[in-house]
């Protein structure tokens, strides 16, 4: 049932064939049947859930219009303020001295914007420490486990979320996108991800982690799932500086143009060295039946990309460790006592923060410190500048662009976590949208095909559109899906 | 951009200007993992980018301001009950004032 496309489940709450309480108990028994195994929820908010499950469909009984979401059960990842349900941002510095997790006294907006149009809210999704991380294993509490191969990561940092959509727990989630941490679990897990234009999506209730890369970003099973998510949550808010005040489109509706005609383009950079041979043969036979419904491929270069990572470490650790200095055991979660405000500061900290967060803040603070701001901090924006121009000059020829998600499929817990420059290394392909602000996602291609004792694995096909222009990048996707369907 | 060898006493310093306290090995083995990253970061010394502006926000727009009027924000309670030390309207810290 929780498999079904989003708009399908909404109509049936709506029309009375399905109840919202129903939905919500389906969600409960299938979070309780495989949630030990897969490390998918934080935080589960059950009584809530049913209450208000109960709470729609008295509503709907009245008469009432439930919303576009009516009764779709939505997990949350732990990134995003809810108000009165646990928030830990995967980090044991927001839990309290005496073991109690922080209690947002707010929502978040893309939250506030699911609960209007009647989504319920199944609980916190498991997510790599204040989402710096591409495996989920940075989370302070348990890493989250592929539902494919539970030996294998589901990605991260929004690892959680992805989990929980594509083990059918809920038929979609929320999650964050820095630098890929929503496209590549989606692609490691075989399910939609959508990292939406930056400004598209209000950041207010999102714990900062690089504000100015930070996108509140939706996952689902399928892409018109996704497409509806991303317009309910998508819209200027003035709480949050950077929202654009542009109107949101008309993504559900593009997803029903044909591709005929669209010309997609394909980055030689991205097909380049370290790409898994069985993950490129996935992409090249799902363009090539994109090409069979009549779109025209077209080959385009981004000369920089292989510079993303290095600018990113740069520019995300600077952000960051700005960002985290509000976490001081004074306002909020963990604290540890100390003689002067100093070590006050240094003793929570240290026990608060986890071993990637410590490296990144230091990064951080050794590239923003004098003597090497320029060297490093100021050389990784200009360098961002090239990225983005890159884009501008190939957007010229294309409509779309389209790559790999990731250069591998899934790879086995602990495989790069004593190594994070090969963790980062991981992340080449979806960082260069998120520095240059473009709506990205992941959608599944081909799965590769089991070898060795492997079993057959996801992969996740990316596309990139221009910017505020989400809906060609629906067309396309959707586009894409159908052809194949039709195979 | 010349290359600092990453030291113990460098890792020490940048903790304590992040407000961090980290041990001994915690400072060598950071001082390791940095390095490494550090020397990826220094490819970007390659790239021309004589006359390019920096890029620190994508804003496509020029973003507006808020209209200047009074509202509602967090209620005091609501914010303070989630401290971990409290003591009646304020949040508790350590003196920070010296008296003598």
């Amino acid at each position: 049932m929780l498999k079904q496309p989003i708009a399908a489940l909404a109509e049936k709450v709506r029309s009375g064939e399905l109840a919202a309480a129903e939905l919500a108990e389906a969600s409960i028994a299938a979070i309780e049947r495989d949630d030990a195994r897969l490390g998918a929820y934080l935080t589960r908010s059950f009584d809530a859930l049913r209450a208000r499950a109960a709470e729609l469909d008295a509503r709907r009984a009245r008469g009432d219009d439930l919303g576009r979401l009516a009764g779709v059960p939505i997990g949350v990842k732990d990134a995003l303020a809810t108000r009165g349900l646990a928030t830990t941002c995967g980090s044991k510095i927001l839990v309290g001295p005496r073991g109690q997790r922080w209690l947002p006294p707010y929502d978040a907006t893309a939250v506030t914007r699911l609960l209007a149009e009647g989504a319920v809210l199944t609980g916190k999704c498991n997510m790599d420490e204040f989402a710096m991380g591409s495996s989920n294993e940075n989370s302070a509490f348990f890493p989250a486990r592929n539902p494919r191969d539970p030996s294998r990561t589901p990605g991260g940092s929004s690892g959680g979320s992805a989990v929980s959509v594509a083990a059918g727990m809920t038929p979609g989630a929320l999650g964050s996108d820095t630098g890929g941490s929503v496209r590549q679990p989606a692609a490691f897990t075989g399910v939609v991800g959508v990292k939406p234009t930056y400004g598209r999506v209000s950041r207010y209730g999102l714990v900062a982690f690089a504000s100015s890369l930070d996108v509140v970003s939706p996952f689902a099973r399928d892409v018109r799932s996704a497409a509806l998510l991303t317009e309910v949550i998508s819209g200027h808010d003035p709480r949050d500086s950077t929202s654009a005040p542009r109107p949101v489109g008309a993504f559900v509706a593009a997803c029903e143009r044909s591709i005929e005609g669209l010309r997609i383009g394909v980055p030689s950079q991205y097909f380049a060295a370290g790409l898994a041979a069985e993950v490129e043969d996935s992409v090249r036979r799902a363009l090539d039946a994109a090409a069979k419904a009549g779109a025209t491929l077209v080959p385009v270069s981004l000369p920089h990309t292989e510079h993303a990572v290095a600018v990113y470490y740069v520019l995300a650790a600077a952000e960051a460790s700005s960002n985290l200095s509000r976490f001081d055991g004074v306002r909020f979660g963990a604290r540890r006592d100390g003689a002067d405000l100093a070590e006050l500061y240094e003793r929570t900290r240290a026990e608060g923060f986890g071993p990637e967060v410590e490296r990144r803040i230091i990064l951080g603070a050794y590239v923003l410190s004098h003597g090497y701001y320029d060297a490093y901090y100021l050389k990784a924006q200009r360098v961002r500048t090239l990225l983005a121009r890159d884009f501008d000059a190939a957007f010229a020829d294309v409509d779309v662009i389209a790559a790999p998600t990731t250069p591998t499929t899934a790879f086995s817990l602990g495989e790069k976590l004593d190594d994070p420059l090969t963790m980062y290394l991981s992340d080449v392909y979806t960082l260069p949208a998120s520095l240059a602000g473009l709506p990205a996602m992941s959608l599944p291609s081909f799965d590769a095909p089991p070898v060795d004792g492997r079993p057959s694995l996801p992969v996740g096909l990316q596309l990139i559109a221009r910017a505020f222009d989400e809906e060609t990048m629906f067309r396309a996707a959707r586009g894409v899906e159908r052809a194949l369907e039709e195979r | 951009m010349t290359s600092p060898a990453f030291s113990h006493d460098a890792v020490r310093r940048l903790a304590r200007l992040a407000r961090l306290s980290i041990g001994d090995d915690d400072a060598a083995r950071l001082a390791g993992e940095l390095e490494k990253i550090l020397a990826h970061v220094r490819a970007l010394e390659a790239v021309d980018t004589e006359g390019v502006p920096p890029t620190t926000h994508v804003s496509v727009d020029r973003l507006p301001l808020r209209a200047d009027e009074l509202v509602v924000s967090l209620d005091r309670e609501a914010v303070l009950a989630q401290a971990p030390a409290r003591a009646q309207e304020g949040f508790v810290v350590p003196a920070f004032v010296d008296e003598g």
